[in-house]
């Protein structure tokens, strides 16, 4: 049914989504408890800060990728010498560039569910003998794991249809760094191929919208065993 | 010994509250709804921070502004019991009771196991049930389950009874008592209802404006005029120490011997010789010159008037004393002024005191622990 070319595609989009939220949630969660609970001086900048990447064009964040983190940026240098680890035109990159393009997007789900946990409880919790370790495993943690899995879900949806600073981070690379919306984008460059074209749009879309009903369905379940309706 | 110098700024309100609590038994802080209960639970507990001052528990230091010494809360073995109970939805019963027990610095185990804790409470067939699956009163249950499994060394209880009807505090109130009576474990219980601390309190403290406006035992603070305001006019009347001596089958009573007489009241499902404390409303009492004859009233109390309170409107409240030579023992009575002058009412006439059977109900009866309680 579907072209290897497509296959590749969705392979690549999907390996990409999923290790880019994964690195991505314990900056996020950390990020959301922060902007969630502290009081700072500073936090409206670190709140810029954490959202700069929804409101910069995507382009801007690929190219401050490649000052920090190509071979000769500040950053991938070290991690080439150090590690013999580069995030230049590969997957990884692509990866590091979906996952920073939907952290506000996770922050921002996150956090809200975060504040929305009782500090009541967590009092409760520190008075029966909890440190701020385990009240926010046992208690902030679990309970704000609706929001949790919410913005995961939005983020990598997000992650998956990624482009702008994707090509300009770690360019066009078949089976590296040709994610679906990359292959789209090399396909409406070549005549006639409309028809290919619209068949990854419509992929797209449905990768898209079936993570987007799946985290609506699983946040919902998980509030209801949360609040021991079920 | 517990002992708190605390003084804190909050908003327009200053908490500046100094007072001594004994190792055991339960101190209530009494007082209206915004007079700074709640909050000096709190800075016992290590939710707010005082601006200055000191707050010592059993020998060990939790605050002390001089010294820079503040224990955070996991580090102060307090247990505290909430209004709402605060159980942790995501946890089973059993869960929420065994969470304290499991914390980190939990020291080793003292006080009593997990089941003697379901046993007193109650509470057995509670605990695979998730807390949004319990009612009010065993919520409350739970939760002084849990803060008892985290080994304290001081009860604090906000209200623990405020968000439940009558019949569920009737059901918390044995469990309070048995915490009190069989544990022995030092209380701090806040409440803005007398009913609750006769039942339960051996000191009073009474917190007005952020400050203690007076402490000391609850018959002795209950006998005071000067302190009716804030222990409520309403419900203004005296607290009596009897001990029950005998129970009339017959009839369906029960004696209550105190210096100077015995109070006949409905019977009480105790065994003889429990110690007793009676609230007895000053607006129940009713004053005679003669000892009265044909009257339905079973109780009449020899005594003499101590003093008259300023009027208030059409009535006055007196202070009268129906116990013997040796021990006095207090009582109010509210009449009207016209009764009054007409009976020439003044401090040292001889009265009768006269005090309905039926007016004094389950909520006019408390324990107290005066040594007799274990061997009787």
């Amino acid at each position: 049914m579907l072209t290897p070319l497509e296959i590749e595609a969705l392979q690549l989009s999907l390996l990409i989504g999923v290790v880019s939220i994964i690195g991505a949630l314990p900056f996020a969660i950390a990020c959301a408890w922060v902007l969630a609970r502290c009081e700072f001086w500073g936090k409206s900048l670190f709140d810029g800060i954490v959202h700069l990447p929804l409101v910069l064009p995507p382009v801007a964040v690929g190219f401050a990728l490649l000052v920090l983190f190509g071979r000769n940026g500040i950053i991938g240098a070290f991690l080439y010498q150090t590690f013999n680890f580069t995030f230049a035109f590969n997957w990884k990159g692509a990866a590091l560039a979906a996952g920073v393009m939907a952290f506000p997007l996770m922050v921002r789900a996150m956090r809200l569910s975060i504040e929305a946990v009782d500090q009541k409880l967590e009092a409760a919790a520190r008075s029966l003998g909890a440190g701020w370790w385990r009240v926010f495993a046992t208690i902030t943690l679990p309970l704000s794991v609706p929001g949790i899995i919410a913005g995961a879900i939005l983020g990598f949806a997000r992650s998956v249809g990624e482009f702008g600073a994707t090509i300009t981070f770690v360019s066009n690379i078949p089976g590296q760094t040709r994610t679906l919306p990359v292959a789209l984008y090399t396909l409406t460059q070549v005549p006639g191929s409309d028809l290919p074209a619209f068949r990854l749009a419509a992929l797209s879309v449905a990768v898209a919208l079936a993570a987007l009903v799946g985290s609506e369905m699983l946040a919902r379940r998980m509030g209801r065993r949360l609040r021991g309706v079920d | 010994m517990t002992e708190i110098a605390i003084a804190k700024k909050l908003g327009d309100f200053m908490l500046d509250v100094r007072l001594e609590a004994p190792e055991s038994g339960v101190t209530a802080l009494f007082g209206r709804s915004g007079m700074g209960k709640t909050s000096v639970i709190n800075a016992l507990a290590g939710l707010l921070r005082p601006d200055r001052g000191r707050i010592v528990v059993g020998g060990t230091t939790l605050f002390d502004s001089e010294r820079g010494i503040n224990l955070p809360p996991e580090k102060r073995r307090l247990g505290y019991v909430f209004q709402e109970a605060r159980l942790f939805p995501h946890y089973s019963v059993r869960g929420n009771l065994l969470y304290g027990a499991k914390s980190d610095g939990a020291p080793d185990r003292v006080g009593p196991s997990f089941d003697a804790v379901v046993d007193l409470l109650g509470i057995k067939e509670l605990l695979a049930r998730r807390p949004a699956d319990l009612s009010g009163g065993e919520k409350q249950r739970v939760a002084i389950g849990r803060a008892l499994l985290a080994s304290p060394r001081l009860m604090l209880m906000d209200e623990p009874l405020a968000s439940l009807d009558e019949p569920r505090k009737n059901e918390i109130m044995p469990f309070i008592e048995r915490l009190r009576d069989e544990l022995k474990l030092p209380i701090f219980y806040v409440s803005h209802e007398m009913e609750e601390i006769i039942r339960l309190a051996d000191l009073l403290v009474l917190l007005d404006a952020g400050k203690v406006a007076a402490s000391g035992s609850v018959e002795e603070l209950t006998s005071r005029l000067d302190l009716w305001p804030l222990t409520g006019r309403h419900e203004a009347g005296a607290v009596i120490r009897t001990v029950l001596r005998g129970h009339d089958t017959t009839f369906g009573l029960s004696e209550l011997a105190f210096p100077g007489g015995r109070l006949r009241v409905t019977q009480l499902a105790l065994p003889l010789g429990t110690p007793i404390r009676v609230r007895i409303r000053a607006r129940d009492v009713v004053l005679a010159s003669e000892r009265p004859a044909h009257l339905s009233i079973r109780n009449a109390f020899a005594g003499k008037v101590i003093e008259l309170a300023p009027p208030r409107g059409p009535q006055i409240d007196l202070k009268l004393d129906i116990g013997s030579a040796a021990e006095p023992v207090m009582l109010w009575a509210r009449i009207t002024q016209r009764a009054c002058q007409e009976m020439q009412l003044a401090p040292g006439k001889p009265i009768f005191a006269l005090v309905k059977t039926v007016a004094l109900d389950h909520h006019s009866y408390g324990r107290y622990d005066n040594g007799e309680a274990e061997t009787a």
